[in-house]
């Protein structure tokens, strides 16, 4: 029997806001453990969360990029658990009306549109950390309690390992073109879980699911998927019932284990938070919010192919990154040829920023610089070999194209007297490659076309070298 | 002179025409303190030193002539409010050395007024029970009658005040903790609109109906705290985003034709022969005064308490799970996590404690949540409904705050259910989130205070002060005083 994975997503994202959810502490990551508390944060006896705005506007603004239904009143929910992370002894999270629901993604899988539906987007708050010390003690920092979290959780749309990542990415996509969130799995900033379980293809019930936790980097999303698929598929082929359980992906195992099972699963013990007010939406503030969304990768790409003429591949490389895709903009705005901007941005920029393991944003290189150099060269004033080594320079200075070539003389050489002398020197310097031509070995042109360029220092304009030598050595 | 005596009104007028002077009145509080506070036990915490620096910083502020209505008062302060830097225990064996780091939003005002902060007053744990013999520290003694409990939760502000240990002294009220302790100890206690005065700082026990009060000598003084700790904060989600009133205003004005309303539920059997006396002669004193009685209903009144015990203990068993011995306040060790959780917790927990953190995990269980926590919410909203009603036809209700006075010591600590009952006229009101006051309204033969209840609408605090200024103006029973 074939069975097929019905898979959903629950994904939990940092906010990028520069305070707490319920107090005004700072959400830098990071820093000294303990360093940014404060009673409320700390859940002391007395105090009482306040509701920072701009969380709810992130929310807002990702279940509007994700299709999903704004509530017009949302409502806080206690999360009760004991746990030495948690000084309140529960989370303040959302259970009945989230401020989001019933949006979708759309992704593509081999070529074929997907589209996974979205359950819910609720905000809550962060956890702390434990931190087990060799000495056998345990210490707490409390530095991201209250961090403010999002959880965006999936319909059992997903059926393959590999349509999860894509989702994963996409999703990741989006919330840093939003500004949300900087989806950083590594770091845990993006957390996700799944749950999985298998069915016989053509059946429409599910199976007994399994969720997954700790899958903290993109490599393990499929991985730890294919592991638990493959897990359960054998588990009902040899006549086994699947548990229903919590289960942990070991990276280093590249195994799944059991942590809990449903038996011993929390009761929660959710109810209103009596602490916060009920959040009222007013349709003006998700317009103003909507009027400040940036465009979109999907709205991209669409643009790239259409109005710029990119080919597909290229459109969603360069629509990957918000700031990548602007950097592109801005510089055919300013006169660059679309595919001549994109090529450089694919081949140079992209690897030069990849080496280093910096934002485009932090780069020195403008667009309007990569302009002024691509004239340089479709004008001969350079060719397009020193094209590259001027952009490097460029990148690593910040120098104008025209300065670097001035300083470092880099002008091309288009003067036919001095090409032409040098395609004799290199003739007479090779008497046995200039036999061999003779003799049929019509390659060898390139072989002389790479001296000429050698003893010019690349300076010389390869359009013309190549002219002259087929020219000289056919009269030779 | 015994300042002690006095009430906030008298002494501030001294103050203010510099005929006294702050550390003059505080060394005659903690004499008074010295004198009777064995016998009462109403403090937890007396803040001597602290007391003396303030009555400095007082001092320096009527010199330079910005001195403010409380300037130099002695106001109590219930144990489960924070005061920075000074011991807040909520009775609590596992907050025993709790020092807050910060300032509660109500004490933060009366910080700005230069108040002097005499110490920290007794109460049933956490603000649960009703007699304040929960307290993990200690009994405090009604002043009518040392053998007799203070009411409760908030026994040792309302002792304090009755027996002159301070000029006037904060409460809180989650389901009659400022009423009833008043009513036992014949003083004034007002129980403000829910979101009239900031919690913020306010050690939470059930956080949809706690709200901090005045407890006073006298209802002019009711008034004046009222002015000083009320108003929107920024630090209280649920504090109501309104302007200012002046509680004072209309003191002294004329309650002629104010339509009283009668609740028939509320004069049942079981009832204490001599409360309802006392209750019948005060409507007969505000009849006299020109108010109108009108019998109304309040049909959902029986389910009051069955409804309290869920919602007040759901919320609690959330609130109180914090205290696990992590961060601060009392930990027991243990070989793991979960023994270290449970011996805190074990031995930092009165009974009672205990017993409402059972009742609300249970309450909001998976599989019982709906027929307990829900329920309640929606009976909630029924009995709120109740005094929209009888709002439309009266401006006032009046009830007995408690169905007997003051009772022994002991008499009922071993019967939860007999204890719960005595909080049964004063639930209602923190359900339906309304203000509520209660004024003494004269005594039993065994010489003991009974408590006119007065219930207003929402935010019309003011009001309520109005009718209780006419009739305790009309009536002896402010003035007199227990002999200790």
């Amino acid at each position: 029997m074939q069975y097929e994975a019905v898979i959903g997503l629950e994904v939990h994202a940092q906010l990028l806001t520069c305070s707490k959810i319920f107090c005004s502490c700072s959400t830098q990551f990071g820093s000294e453990p303990n360093t940014q508390v404060c009673p409320v944060c700390l859940g002391m006896p007395g105090v009482l969360p306040v509701l920072n705005k701009k969380a709810v506007e992130f929310t807002i603004k990702t279940g509007l990029a994700m299709n999903c239904k704004i509530a017009p009143y949302s409502r806080f929910a206690r999360k009760n658990y004991f746990y030495p992370d948690l000084p309140k002894g529960y989370q303040i999270s959302q259970y009945e009306l989230p401020l989001c629901e019933d949006g979708y993604l759309e992704i593509t899988v081999d070529g074929e549109e997907r589209k996974i539906r979205i359950k819910r987007i609720h905000l809550e708050e962060d956890a702390g950390k434990n931190i087990h010390d060799a000495s056998g003690y345990s210490f707490v920092d409390f530095n991201r309690t209250g961090v403010p979290l999002m959880e965006i959780v999936s319909e059992p749309d997903i059926r393959s390992p590999k349509e999860a990542a894509l989702y994963m990415k996409k999703l990741r996509t989006i919330l840093r073109y939003l500004g949300v969130c900087d989806g950083n799995l590594e770091q845990g900033s993006l957390r996700c879980d799944a749950n999985v379980s298998v069915r016989p293809i053509g059946s429409t019930e599910f199976g007994v699911k399994t969720e997954i936790k700790n899958i903290n980097s993109f490599r393990f999303v499929e991985k730890a998927l294919e592991y638990e698929i493959q897990r359960q598929i054998k588990a009902i082929k040899n006549g086994e019932q699947i548990v229903q359980e919590t289960r942990l992906w070991d990276a280093q195992a590249g195994k799944t284990f059991s942590m809990r099972s449903k038996e011993e699963a929390h009761d929660y013990r959710y109810f209103p938070e009596p602490d916060l007010v009920p959040i009222v939406i007013y349709s003006d503030w998700i317009e103003k919010i909507k009027e400040s969304m940036p465009e979109l990768p999907d709205f991209k790409i669409k643009k790239f192919i259409n109005q710029y003429g990119l080919p597909p591949y290229d459109a969603e490389i360069l629509t990957e990154e918000k700031n990548i895709a602007e950097w592109f903009e801005e510089a055919v705005k300013l006169g660059g040829k679309p595919k001549e901007v994109a090529n450089w941005i694919m081949v140079e920029l992209l690897r030069l920023i990849n080496e280093d393991g910096k934002d485009i944003a932090e780069c020195t290189l403008k667009p309007s610089q990569l302009v002024e150099l691509i004239k340089l060269i479709e004008n001969g004033t350079i060719n397009r070999n020193i094209g590259k080594e001027i952009f490097e320079e460029m990148y690593k200075t910040g120098k104008a194209p025209e300065s670097i070539v001035k300083e470092k003389g880099l002008t091309q050489i288009s003067d036919d007297s001095v090409i032409i002398g040098a395609i004799k020197e290199v003739i007479s310097k090779n008497p046995k490659e200039v036999e061999r031509f003779k003799n049929g070995e019509e390659k060898l042109i390139g072989f002389f076309v790479g001296q000429v360029m050698k003893i010019t220092k690349g300076k010389a304009n390869p359009k013309l070298v190549n002219e002259f030598v087929i020219k000289i050595l056919k009269e030779e | 002179m015994e300042f002690h005596k006095l009430t906030v009104v008298e002494l501030a007028k001294l103050i203010h025409r510099r005929e006294v002077m702050p550390h003059e009145v505080i060394i005659d509080i903690f004499k008074r303190i010295q004198e009777v506070e064995p016998k009462v036990k109403a403090y937890i915490t007396l803040s001597i030193d602290k007391a003396y620096d303030m009555a400095r910083e007082a001092e320096n502020t009527i010199f330079s002539g910005k001195n403010k209505l409380l300037t130099g008062i002695p106001i109590a302060v219930k144990d489960n409010i924070c005061t920075k830097g000074i011991p807040t225990t909520c009775a609590s064996k596992i907050l025993y050395n709790f020092y807050p780091p910060y300032e509660s939003t109500v004490t933060s005002k009366l910080l700005a007024q230069k108040y002097i902060l005499p110490g920290k007053t007794n109460m049933d744990e956490f603000a649960m029970g009703s007699s304040t013999e929960n307290s993990a520290f200690q009994i405090t003694r009604n002043p009518w009658d040392l053998e007799r409990v203070p009411g409760g939760s908030s026994g040792g502000s309302a002792a304090a005040v009755a027996a002159d240990e301070c000029i006037a002294a904060l409460g809180s009220d989650t389901g009659g903790s400022i009423r009833q302790p008043a009513s036992f100890c014949g003083v004034v206690g007002l129980k403000p609109t829910y979101g009239r005065v900031s919690r913020f700082g306010l050690v939470a026990f059930a956080s949809s109906l706690d709200q901090i009060g005045p407890i006073t000598k006298c209802v002019t003084d009711a008034a004046l705290l009222m002015n000083v700790i009320a108003g929107h904060d920024s630090m209280d989600s649920t504090s109501a985003p309104i302007e200012p009133t002046d509680f004072t205003e209309y003191l002294g004005h004329d309650v002629k034709g104010l339509k009283i309303g009668i609740p028939k539920e509320y004069f049942i059997e079981g009832i204490d022969k001599e409360v309802e006396e006392r209750i019948q002669e005060a409507i007969k004193k505000l009849e006299d005064l020109g108010c109108i009685p009108i019998e109304i209903s309040l049909p959902h009144t029986e389910y009051a308490v069955a409804t309290y015990y869920i919602v007040a203990t759901s919320e609690a068993s959330s609130n109180l799970a914090r205290y696990d011995g992590v961060k601060y306040g009392l930990r027991a060790p243990g070989k793991d996590l979960l023994e270290m959780y449970m011996k805190t917790r074990s031995k930092g927990f009165g009974a009672e404690v205990k017993r409402r953190i059972m009742l609300g995990t249970y309450c909001l269980s998976a599989g019982y949540y709906d027929a307990y926590y829900k329920k309640a919410l929606q009976v909630r909203t029924l009995i709120k409904n109740d005094f929209e009603k009888a709002f439309e036809k009266v401006d006032f209700i009046i009830t007995p705050t408690a169905p007997s006075p003051a009772f022994k010591i002991g008499e009922k600590i071993d019967d939860p259910l007999q204890m719960y009952l005595s909080d049964i006229f004063t639930i209602s009101i923190n359900l339906a989130g309304v203000p509520a006051i209660s004024i003494p309204c004269g005594f039993s033969e065994k010489g003991l205070p009974i408590g006119l209840q007065i219930i207003g609408k929402p935010f019309d605090e003011a009001r309520i002060l109005q009718l209780s200024y006419a009739y305790e103006q009309s009536t002896p029973w402010h003035k007199m005083k227990p002999t200790l």
